[in-house]
């Protein structure tokens, strides 16, 4: 194998270039599809679908019902849609007393249709190595300072089953609009490493 | 394979790098994309991509960027599968063009036994050369089953392009002080753990 320390190394951008020239010549790659599969993912995979759903969960209780016992239809229900190897996504609950948070130790998977590309953060090898083992601490560092009496769970995607988190309505926003809910989740609180505590009426 | 992408709770990292700072990159949103068209086109699958990842140098791994581990994996699995040589990937690239290590042999699932909501279990105490899905932060450990996922190709064998049975996967909850006496926050743990990694208590 090659060094990859020498500085003979190509750059990244030579190098995606050279396998798009075999993916072309073996006729996998056509014309424009680089273009059009990306404006799909920015387009599509956003983060204003998880919180759609999650506005939804908070003012529907039928749905939020659903959501919880099966992410899988709930998402599909409105209109959402997986890749072929997210085979299941489960809801997780916050409530007063128990904090979610999710993680992919062995590499980065994540609910992306549901609520956008993973953030850097979340592939970096210091989150995947420390919220496993000292949850609090990271989520502390974080601005996350729980109470010592909130359970935290932590859910490590090594498998195909997805997850995303449904944080706690914040107070002051009971009574508002669908619209104006979904505007205030963020990717972030659908992760769980934060809560929507500032959020004000 | 007992790599260093199997990260959860390895100590002596940092503060997580959040929220992430705004960066550009033109090639990794290509780099996304043409992993994306040669697994849609059966090139490879998931497994075998994840695992090609694992398969990477450590210390390329470990101070490459996410989308150089990407276009890495791609590269040796292109290699492999037939579609270009590594001399001729240089030649494109126009420099050296470093990939992951060679394959070994994968394995077959265990014979099928199901577990239960609720039934203690343990993880097999089990060090298996190639793909696995099994964090090592868990292996020998016991816990109890909390959720239940449709069946996916088995990823021992999926990984090495072998013909993969499905199984089912188990959302199993473990105590963070049962995984590191001593040394962790308190936190329950769930873990998405493939049905052949498990046995009765």
């Amino acid at each position: 194998m090659a060094d990859h320390a020498t500085s003979s190394v190509s750059s990244p951008e030579q190098r995606t270039a050279a396998i798009e020239m075999v993916l072309r010549r073996s006729g996998a790659l056509t014309e424009g599809f680089v273009e059009d599969f990306t404006e799909h993912a920015d387009d599509a995979w956003v983060t204003s679908n998880g919180a759609r759903m999650v506005a939804r969960a908070w003012t529907d209780s039928a749905f939020r019902a659903r959501m919880l016992s099966d992410g899988t239809t709930a998402a599909r229900e409105m209109g959402f849609d997986f890749p072929e190897h997210h085979r299941h996504l489960v809801v997780l609950e916050n409530t007063p007393g128990i904090h979610n948070v999710i993680v992919c130790t062995l590499c980065s998977c994540t609910a992306y249709t549901i609520i956008g590309a993973a953030p850097g953060w979340y592939k970096d090898l210091d989150y995947r190595a420390r919220v496993v083992r000292e949850s609090r601490t990271v989520l502390r560092e974080m601005g996350l300072d729980l109470p010592a009496s909130t359970e935290i769970r932590v859910w490590d995607t090594t498998a195909d089953t997805r997850y995303m988190v449904l944080p706690l309505q914040p107070p002051a926003t009971e009574g508002w609009s669908v619209d104006k809910l979904a505007a205030i989740v963020t990717q972030a609180a659908m992760i769980g490493a934060s809560r929507l505590y500032d959020v004000k009426g | 394979m007992d790599s260093l992408h199997d990260l959860g709770g390895r100590q002596g990292f940092g503060r997580v790098n959040y929220p992430d700072q705004p960066h550009a990159e033109t090639w990794e949103p290509v780099v996304r994309a043409l992993s994306a068209c040669a697994l849609r086109n059966h090139v490879y699958n998931m497994d075998e991509f994840r695992h090609a990842i694992e398969r990477m140098a450590p210390r390329h791994y470990v101070t490459a960027p996410y989308y150089e581990r990407h276009l890495t994996a791609v590269a040796t699995l292109l290699v492999e599968k037939g579609l270009v040589t590594q001399e001729e990937l240089a030649a494109l690239a126009g420099g050296a063009f470093p990939l992951a290590a060679p394959i070994g042999p994968g394995r077959l699932p265990a014979v099928p036994q199901s577990f239960g909501i609720g039934e203690t279990v343990r993880v097999k105490n089990e060090y298996v050369p190639g793909h696995v899905r099994m964090p090592g932060y868990i292996r020998g450990k016991t816990g109890v089953v909390v959720g239940i996922s449709p069946p996916y190709p088995f990823p021992d064998a999926a990984g090495h392009g072998m013909q993969a049975p499905m199984e089912p996967t188990y959302d199993v909850r473990f105590r963070s002080r049962d995984l590191w006496p001593d040394s962790c926050d308190d936190t329950m743990n769930h873990v998405g753990v493939f049905q052949s990694y498990l046995e009765k208590v």
